[in-house]
């Protein structure tokens, strides 16, 4: 055995700057990964054949390929086209937001289709348009039962986004890996990175738990 | 209040109602009685369009709601309906139940909303029901909130598909009871129903519906004593035996 975690101490600060950058974008991507699959899912179930099928070509384009190989593109192909770089950050969100939408709006889908049609027609019965009954009446109910798989996504997307750092992207699994090259130890900076990969995840887990909870109020 | 012409409804290759006309006075109760799958609760969805009719005709206080032109939730507005499984909203208190609608469609402030709401709970006897979710609630209860929701938006027609058949025997009264206090308003019911007696007392016409088509309507005296197709007198022997 020959461990030393003595020398990573230096570096800490530095690799504990990488849980700011990795849950900046993590927020930003989930926030569009909600956003986006929302606004999917509800084009997967209307009637208006252009949006499903818009949307599922969605899906099969984003859920059919890698997401490595979907950052790369954002990072270095476009670039190539459009002529500007775009920023390691936005194509790190850009990339796993929509991503993510791709997953979420299946998720959500699924939720939907759940919710007793009687709501649906109890709804319109008393007149309620469209997008209220959808906001006030069906997303809540589907939500409660997709919590978990929601929740399931999220720490998905949380503990992928270690591959960002192939777009070298400071993030908290790139800093892992400079430390590690810096002082010749891989072990301890990776064992260091895992433990606050892992705390992140938990704290995730039990405030999904907590929502869960307050939505169960009702039951 | 409502006139229905040559309505048909298919499901794809299956005629479910066939060619029904009849008209319905203001303040006029119904009940729609007949064996199942003849197409009862469909006519009833039918008259605020939760069903598209395939053709014909509806009218409803002189407005043709099957024009595509129709605003169909200005039409609903005015028609209240009560489900066979309730259909309350499970996320929200009995009391957000009965203001959503008026506060949501019709935009009125949550003060009035709530000051109705408890006028209408009182009415079917759950105000101390207000603040509970409803699956604390028995089937009666539920079924006694989703009629005060209903009237909380002021309908000036309800519709109620089969209110009872999904409750327990010793809760069909508290809900019956309810419903001969809104006929005794004046309001205009539409009333899918398997409750005989209920539709003895309380309707002013009855319309007996069998495989799709309207074969007999009258008045429930003469309705329930002499009925005048061999399938009333068929259907009534057994329900009534």
């Amino acid at each position: 055995m020959n461990l030393d975690f003595s020398q990573i101490v230096p570096y800490i600060p530095f690799m504990l700057k990488g849980i700011w950058v990795t849950l900046k974008f993590v927020v930003f991507s989930i926030s569009i990964g909600l956003l986006l699959g929302t606004i999917l899912a509800l084009c997967k179930i209307t009637n208006v054949s252009i949006l499903k099928w818009l949307a599922d070509a969605y899906t099969s384009v984003f859920r059919g390929t890698p997401l490595i190989l979907q950052l790369m593109i954002i990072y270095y192909a476009v670039p190539q086209l459009i002529g500007y770089d775009i920023s390691a950050f936005l194509s790190a969100i850009l990339a796993f937001g929509l991503n993510s939408s791709a997953y979420v709006s299946e998720i959500i889908r699924a939720g939907i289709l759940a919710v007793d049609r009687g709501q649906v027609e109890a709804a319109q019965a008393l007149g309620v348009p469209y997008p209220k009954m959808m906001v006030h009446i069906i997303l809540p109910q589907a939500l409660k039962n997709i919590l978990p798989a929601l929740m399931n996504e999220f720490i998905t997307l949380t503990k992928e986004s270690a591959i960002v750092s192939v777009i070298g992207y400071l993030d908290l699994m790139r800093r892992a890996e400079i430390v590690g090259a810096k002082i010749y130890r891989n072990f301890e900076p990776l064992l260091f990175a895992g433990i606050i990969y892992w705390v992140m995840v938990f704290i995730l887990t039990q405030i999904g738990k907590r929502i869960e909870r307050r939505m169960r109020q009702s039951d | 209040m409502i006139k229905v012409e040559q309505l048909v409804k298919k499901f794809g290759e299956n005629t479910v109602l066939k060619q029904i006309s009849t008209t319905i006075e203001q303040g006029e109760v119904v009940a729609i009685i007949g064996p199942s799958g003849s197409g009862k609760s469909t006519f009833l969805r039918c008259l605020n369009l939760l069903e598209e009719p395939t053709s014909g005709d509806i009218w409803v206080k002189g407005k043709k709601i099957t024009d595509p032109k129709t605003n169909k939730l200005a039409m609903r507005e005015q028609i209240g309906m009560v489900f066979q499984h309730f259909n309350l909203f499970p996320h929200m208190t009995v009391l957000d139940n009965v203001t959503y609608a008026p506060q949501k469609v019709k935009n009125i402030s949550k003060t009035d909303a709530e000051e109705k709401a408890y006028e209408l709970l009182e009415k079917v006897g759950l105000t101390e029901k207000a603040n509970t979710y409803p699956n604390k609630l028995s089937g009666g209860q539920k079924q006694r909130v989703a009629i005060a929701r209903a009237l909380a938006m002021n309908p000036e027609i309800m519709l109620f598909d089969e209110p009872t058949s999904a409750l327990d025997p010793e809760m069909v009264k508290e809900v019956l009871d309810v419903m001969k206090d809104l006929a005794d308003s004046g309001m205009t019911m539409v009333v899918v129903t398997h409750e005989m007696n209920f539709a003895k007392e309380v309707a002013d016409q009855i319309l007996f519906l069998d495989n799709g088509k309207l074969i007999e309507k009258g008045n429930p005296t003469s309705f329930f004593s002499s009925p005048q197709t061999d399938r009333a007198k068929y259907f009534l022997d057994k329900v009534l035996s």
